[in-house]
Parts: C-alpha cells; sequence; structure tokens
C-alpha cells in the first residue's frame, strides 16, 4: 500500500463525509432557483444536522434495539460505499477488498436495515414505507447491477478504480453502450435517492412518501445519521456515475500526488454540473403513480441491457 | 303529490330571493322531502333550534334547493327528546347532519345512525352545548373517547389510521383507510377535531356586530359567509341594498373565488410533485392579494361586508390597478393552463384519479364546484341569481368526468370566468350609496342568506326573538355535503392518490367543525 494511495483513500472518505450534505444543499438551491423561489443557503443541510445531533431522541416504546442501531449501521454502510467508489483517484487500498458487486450489495444491505427499522415500531407509515422501498429496491438493483456489468464487460473487471482507469486510459471515443446505460444508471439514481418522480423528498403528505415515511419515527441524533447517510447515498451515486461514464480527472498511481490535488477540483467541478442537471430533472417531471414507478425502473433495466446488448454486437 | 302544492302553501322566506319557508307536521316533513327528492332537489342544510320553555322545545328545519328556488321546511318538535324522522334516506347528506343535530341540542332521527358526530371526548352524551344550559365542570381527565368504526375484512385487508395529527401544517381530520396492497377499500372519516362553540358563540353577540364572526367561520370563505350573513339579516330588516354595495360585495366574492382558485391550482401541482406549479400560482396569487390589500385595504377581505352595505370603497385609481391586476393575472393563468394541459406527468395524475360519476354525485348531494365537475351544472350565480348576479351573469362552467383532471379544469375555467365579471363589476361599477341604516324586528321566523363561495353554497340561517340579540345562528359550509362523496371518490383508488384526491375537493375542517 502505497503513501499516496493512503492519502487519496483518507481524503476519499473525509470529503464524501463532509461534501455530501453540501451537495444536497446544492441539489436543493438549484431546485429553488428553477423554480423562481429564493434558495436556502447551500450549508442548510448542515443547519438541520447541527439541529438534530442536539436535540434528544425521542423513542417509541416498543422500539427495539435494532430500531436505535440502524441509523449506525445505515451510516456505515454508506461511508463504507464512499470508501470503495473511486471518486478522486483509482489507487485506493480498500477497493481491492470490494468490487462493484459487492458495493451494490452494500447499498442493498442499508436498504434491508432501513426498512426493518421502519417496521420495528410497527406503524402503517413505517410499513407502507418500507413496502414500498423494497419495490423500488427489487427493481433498481437489478438494473444497477446491469449498467455495472456493461462497464465492466468493457473493462473486463468488475473492480471500480480498474474500470475508472481502463476508460481514462483508453482512446477518446464514442461508446454507444455506456450512452445506454448512462441513462438506465440516472434513472436508478433517481429512484435510489428517493427523487422526483420516484419519490418527493420535499413532500409532507404522509401518505404519498417512500423513504421519509420510513424516517417518521425517528428524531434526534438517530434521524440526523439518517439523514446523513441519505446525502452520502445520493453523493456515492453521484460518483458512482461519475467513476463509470465520465472518469477523466482523477488522480491515478502513475500521476502522482499533482494528479490528487487536481483531482479534487475536478471532482466538485462534476458534482456541481450534477446537481444542476439532477434539479433540471425534478423541476421539468412531476411524480409519478406508485405503480408507475415498476415502468419507469423496467425501462431502466431495458436500456441496460439494450447497452449490453450494443456492446456484444458491436464490441466497442 | 308533486311539488307545487308544497310550493303553494309555503310563504315567502326572509333573506334569499325566492326563497319559501314551509311548516309542517311530522307526516307531511317526510312527504315534503320526498316530492322535493323526486323533482331533484339538494339538500342545502338541516339544522335544531331550540326554544327552551316554548310549546314546540324544539325545530328541525331543512333548506332544501329545488327548481332554483330555496324550499325551507320546518318541522316542530313538542319534545326534543322525542325522535323525528330523519331525512337520510332520500338525502344521504343528512346523515351526518342529524348526528351533528343530536350532539349538538338533543334531537335525535328515528332509525338512523347514532354514532356521535361532532362530539369528541369534550362534553359528555346528555350535555347539548346549544341548550343554554351552565357548561358542566370540566372532567379533570376526559374519558377516552372509543368512536366505532365501520370494519372490513377479509384476507391482506389491514387498516391504515391518518391523523388527526398530520406531517405538515394541515387542519385536523382523521381518516380511516381500509387498504389492501396499495389499494383503498375503503375510507371512513372522522370529523370534529376543531369543534369551537361558533354556534353557540353567535348567541352571545349583538345581532349587528356578529357579521365579523361569521367572515371568520371558515377564513377561506369570509366574504360568502359575511354575505350570507347579511342576506338574511337585511332580510329579516327588509333593507334593500344600495347598489354601488352590491356591485362591490360581488366583486370581492369574485376576488375571493380567484384567490382560493389560484392557490388550489399551485397545491394541485405541488401535490403530483410539481413544484413549479405551486411556485407560479403562488406568486400569482401574492399578487394579486397584495393589489386587493392596496386598494381595498385588506389582504383578505373578512372585514369588508358589513349590514345594510359595504365597509370598503375603490377610488378611481384604484378601479384601475385592480382592472389591470385582474386582466394580467387571467393572462398568466391561461399560459400556466398549457403547461399543465400539456405536461404527460401532471396529466397522467389528474386524470382518472378520484372519479365521482355524475349518477352517483347526484344521488350523494354533491354541491358546488365539485359537483359541477362531476356534471351537476349547479351553480346558485347563473340559476337562482341574487343582484347584481342579475345583471353580470356569469357562465356555467361544468364537467362531466368527475376526476381530479375535472376539478382542475372547471377552476380554470371559473378563474377565467371570475376575472372576466369582477373586470365587467369593475367597469360598470355604479355610484352612490354605501351602506343603508337598518333595524331588525324581532320575529318568530328566521332569515336565510344563500352565497354561492367558491366551494359551493353556504347558507346562514339567523333568528332574532329580542331586539338586538341572536336567538340562533345556523351557518352551514357546502363541505358537509361533499365530506361523504369524498369518502366514495377514493374507493379503488391507491393510497398515494388520495392527498391528491383530497386536495382537489378542498374542503373546510374548521367550518364544517364550528
Amino acid at each position: 500500500m502505497s503513501t499516496l494511495g493512503a492519502i487519496t483513500q483518507l481524503l476519499e472518505i473525509v470529503c464524501a463525509l463532509l461534501a455530501a450534505p453540501a451537495f444536497l444543499g446544492w441539489v436543493n438551491q438549484c431546485r429553488a432557483w428553477l423554480q423562481n423561489k429564493r434558495a436556502p443557503s447551500v450549508l442548510q443541510p448542515y443547519y438541520g444536522l447541527r439541529k438534530l445531533f442536539h436535540k434528544d431522541v425521542v423513542l417509541a416504546e416498543n422500539a427495539s434495539s435494532l430500531f436505535r442501531l440502524a441509523p449506525y449501521i445505515v451510516f456505515g454502510t454508506m461511508v463504507a460505499a464512499a470508501a470503495i467508489i473511486p471518486s478522486m483517484g483509482t489507487g485506493l487500498p480498500l477497493s481491492m477488498a470490494a468490487d462493484g458487486i459487492a458495493l451494490v450489495g452494500l447499498l442493498a444491505t442499508a436498504r434491508v436495515f432501513l426498512s426493518l427499522a421502519a417496521m420495528d415500531v410497527g406503524t402503517a407509515f413505517g410499513t407502507l414505507g418500507a413496502r414500498r422501498e423494497m419495490m423500488v429496491g427489487f427493481l433498481a438493483e437489478p438494473a444497477l447491477l446491469m449498467v455495472l456489468f456493461v462497464a465492466a464487460m468493457i473493462s473486463k473487471t468488475t473492480s471500480l478504480p480498474l474500470i475508472a482507469e481502463g476508460l481514462t486510459t483508453r482512446a477518446l471515443g464514442l461508446y454507444p453502450s455506456l450512452a445506454f446505460t448512462a441513462v438506465a444508471f440516472t434513472m436508478v439514481l433517481l429512484a435510489e435517492n428517493a427523487r422526483i418522480p420516484v419519490d418527493n423528498p420535499a413532500t409532507h403528505l404522509e401518505l404519498t412518501m417512500i423513504h421519509e415515511a420510513m424516517l417518521l419515527e425517528y428524531s434526534g441524533r438517530h434521524l440526523a445519521m439518517m439523514e446523513w447517510a441519505a446525502a452520502l447515498k445520493l453523493f456515492n451515486y453521484a460518483c458512482i456515475g461519475f467513476a463509470l461514464f465520465i472518469p477523466w480527472g482523477t488522480s491515478t498511481e502513475a500521476s502522482g500526488p499533482q494528479g490528487l490535488l487536481l483531482a479534487v477540483p475536478v471532482l466538485f467541478a462534476k458534482l456541481a454540473v450534477a446537481g444542476g442537471g439532477l434539479a433540471l430533472i425534478e423541476t421539468l417531471s412531476a411524480k409519478l403513480r406508485v405503480f408507475r414507478a415498476p415502468e419507469f425502473l423496467a425501462t431502466a433495466f431495458l436500456l441496460a441491457v439494450l447497452g449490453l446488448l450494443v456492446h456484444l454486437l458491436l464490441g466497442d | 303529490m308533486s311539488l307545487k302544492r308544497w310550493w303553494s302553501q309555503a310563504e315567502p322566506l326572509a333573506g334569499k330571493p325566492s326563497g319559501a319557508l314551509l311548516a309542517v307536521g311530522p307526516a307531511e316533513w317526510h312527504a315534503a322531502a320526498t316530492d322535493a327528492a323526486a323533482a331533484g332537489a339538494q339538500l342545502v342544510a338541516l339544522w335544531p333550534t331550540l326554544y327552551p320553555g316554548a310549546a314546540a322545545g324544539a325545530v328541525m328545519r331543512a333548506a332544501l334547493l329545488v327548481d332554483g328556488g330555496l324550499l325551507v321546511l320546518e318541522l316542530a318538535l313538542g319534545d326534543p327528546g322525542h325522535p323525528y324522522r330523519g331525512l337520510h334516506d332520500l338525502f344521504p347528506a343528512a346523515a351526518r347532519m342529524q348526528r351533528a343535530a343530536a350532539d349538538l341540542a338533543g334531537v335525535r332521527a328515528d332509525g338512523a345512525d347514532q354514532r356521535p358526530w361532532i362530539r369528541h371526548a369534550a362534553w359528555g352524551p346528555a350535555e347539548f352545548p346549544l341548550a343554554r344550559a351552565p357548561a358542566p365542570p370540566a372532567a379533570a381527565a376526559p374519558p377516552v373517547d372509543d368512536y366505532a368504526f365501520v370494519r372490513v375484512e377479509g384476507e391482506g385487508v389491514h387498516e391504515v389510521p391518518v391523523g388527526p395529527v398530520h406531517a405538515g401544517i394541515i387542519e385536523p381530520g382523521h381518516f380511516r383507510f381500509s387498504i389492501v396492497g396499495e389499494k383503498v377499500l375503503r375510507l371512513e372519516q372522522r370529523l370534529g377535531y376543531v369543534h369551537k362553540g361558533i354556534e353557540r358563540r353567535f348567541t352571545e353577540l349583538p345581532i349587528l356586530d356578529a357579521h365579523r364572526l361569521a367572515a371568520r367561520v371558515c377564513g377561506d370563505s369570509a366574504v360568502a359567509y359575511s354575505w350570507a350573513y347579511c342576506q338574511a339579516l337585511e332580510g329579516l330588516a327588509g333593507v334593500s341594498v344600495p347598489t354601488r354595495a352590491l356591485w362591490l360585495r360581488a366583486l370581492c366574492l369574485e376576488i375571493e373565488r380567484l384567490q382560493n382558485h389560484l392557490g388550489d391550482l399551485g397545491a394541485l401541482g405541488n401535490d403530483a410533485g410539481f413544484a413549479f406549479g405551486l411556485a407560479q400560482f403562488s406568486r400569482l396569487k401574492e399578487e394579486l392579494t397584495r393589489t386587493v390589500a392596496a386598494t381595498l385595504g385588506q389582504r383578505y377581505l373578512l372585514d369588508a361586508i358589513v349590514p345594510g352595505g359595504i365597509a370598503v370603497d375603490l377610488s378611481e385609481e384604484a378601479t384601475h390597478a385592480l382592472t389591470v391586476r385582474i386582466g394580467r393575472t387571467a393572462h398568466l393563468v391561461r399560459e400556466l393552463r398549457t403547461i399543465y394541459d400539456d405536461h404527460s406527468g401532471v396529466r397522467d395524475r389528474f386524470a382518472g384519479a378520484g372519479i365521482v360519476t355524475p349518477e352517483l354525485a347526484r344521488r350523494l348531494g354533491l354541491t358546488g364546484l365539485a359537483g359541477r365537475a362531476s356534471g351537476l351544472g349547479i351553480d346558485l350565480r347563473v340559476d337562482s341569481p341574487w343582484p347584481p348576479y342579475h345583471i353580470i351573469t356569469p357562465k356555467l362552467c361544468m364537467r362531466r368526468d368527475g376526476d381530479v383532471a375535472a376539478r382542475v379544469a372547471v377552476r380554470f375555467d371559473e378563474v377565467e370566468e371570475s376575472c372576466r365579471i369582477a373586470r365587467a363589476l369593475l367597469s360598470e361599477l355604479p355610484v352612490g350609496e354605501l351602506r343603508a341604516p337598518l333595524e331588525v324586528p324581532v320575529g318568530p321566523r328566521p332569515g336565510v342568506g344563500l352565497i354561492e363561495g367558491w366551494r359551493g353554497p353556504v347558507l346562514v340561517a339567523l333568528e332574532c326573538r329580542e331586539p338586538g340579540r341572536i336567538h340562533r345562528c345556523h351557518a352551514h359550509d357546502p363541505s358537509w355535503q361533499n365530506w361523504p362523496v369524498l369518502e366514495h371518490a377514493v374507493i379503488g383508488n391507491i393510497v398515494p392518490d388520495f392527498p391528491l384526491i383530497n386536495k382537489s375537493f378542498n374542503l373546510s375542517y374548521s367550518g364544517h367543525d364550528l
């Protein structure tokens, strides 16, 4: 393990932890601007987290230890995921331990614990939310896996850093298969992060919620962990997208410390553009009926499969 | 027997033009209502009045909208404890009104649902807020309220209780869903959480001041309520309101309609996850509201209408400013309408959600805006116009689909129409007095005011038995008729569509619970 690798690894985790709420704040800011509204500060999510960490936790009488543990598990899995996604550099010591498929597994673990915790207290809304989350999850996961497979087949490896590195070192060219999968990935990102059109993060209507419904019973630091984890998840997904489709600018073992210095502003530039795009998609669309979500995700899966076919047939 | 016979027996009603009052005995009560129902009548309101110490200790009155007129049936009950024949078999909307009458005054309908409606645990089953008995000391810990919801059973059926405390800042109401998966099998509402004793409070106020309380019965229909109150009062006093005041009142009513429709159209977009719509319509509403504040002196017209006339006036400049603003609003709403109509996501959410067929609407007595979206072409401003609507006549805005999209379309049509009427009123504003003096005579008969508010017909019945005092004032919101229809509208829909369907009706909690 090189020193540079260790520094990159540490920097990535710290950066993900600190920048994730700002990314969420940026998306919210862009959304407000696009709706002709005065926007809250980019720092607003931090204020929210600080407020929640200062508040006492109110627990339901019948909450089990699972309910209390789940926020830490969900948060932990998101941090672990951030550690293996090559957001800044590809020479990550930890990512050797887990490849893209393990990453999908990590995200699934978080989902399972979140859903179990939502059902733990036994309120109608938590169960309703958990049920819908599972419906979205079991359709989104195969689509995400399929997206990863296309990239893996191009690079002949399932390790995310190697996929990213493979893509940067190749000759610049158009990959039609990646274009299909990029669209599929964006759709999965929207669904998995409770964004419009699948879920509405800003709603107060408890009957329509998916992600928020599962958090209704949480308060204080538990809620803060959950919200931070949600911000991390969005950040992670964005970084997966960068690694798979626009990995240029990330540092490699070869590019040395200068490469790492350059990688930080490049990542923030990518995040800024991605956040704006996400806000644009959310502003232009309305929320789907819940039963349209499977169609939406089936389309994502189909696009990913098309990407795979294009790759196999055209062999790019 | 035809309805004509009943009309001929009835005496003119104070207040609402083309209204009539018919005192009936226990046998005729149901017979007259049956004939009215056969003629396609709608029940507007049903309310009890207590007369302590009189031969007729209690009187039930039922206001029926039929043939473009208002027929008020009056049934004297010797003893308030003696049950009367309920009208719920003819008008399903009567069921809850009868339950509320039992809670408030102790008069019970025969053979009807005997569960309490307005009464929760705050007072006991033998206490009646309208009976004017001294209030009993409140129990230290109110007993647990055990309300018998209807249970749905079967494989995979489960209940989702929602409210009365919600995740957002909205009024309290309890909704009990019985669902399979995401599909709603049955919805049962429980309201009454915002009961605050308004009808009793009316009796403690001077009759010439209580219009202010009437305006606050239901904040979003302040003009409609205060006009209905004043119409009843002016009817009792036999005063005719100056023309300029009438024109200005109608202007206020149309402004109120515009404010509410703009707010609703934005909120409906938001509930479909289209926040752009909320931002745009909120802006339009706020701009209009600010112009209203600058020209009429109040953001929301709570204190505009006063007995005998109106308390606000428009200068030449103010008239111009308001005309320009309303014209601009109409123009921008047309633009936004094309965005709503062309947006596939929004259209998909609106179309086919919460359908109330015209047959169901007619049978359940759906009223007002929601009724017009289900093919019931009833608009008091068109059917039985009162001044100034007999001169400046609105066009009836109606749809037949009965879904959320239809209720949105009727709102868009009515915004357009209200803008046109408001501009017509402004351009032809007559000059003259703003207020006529009035004195209220004491009499045994109620005066009834009936105004088409933005949600539907708002009724106020007013009785004066001592000089300057209110004996009884009943304020009735169209939400009474429409809440039960919402229970039917959501059957077969999916749970997450309920907020959107509910919003498309936008019924009042506070104005209903009183």
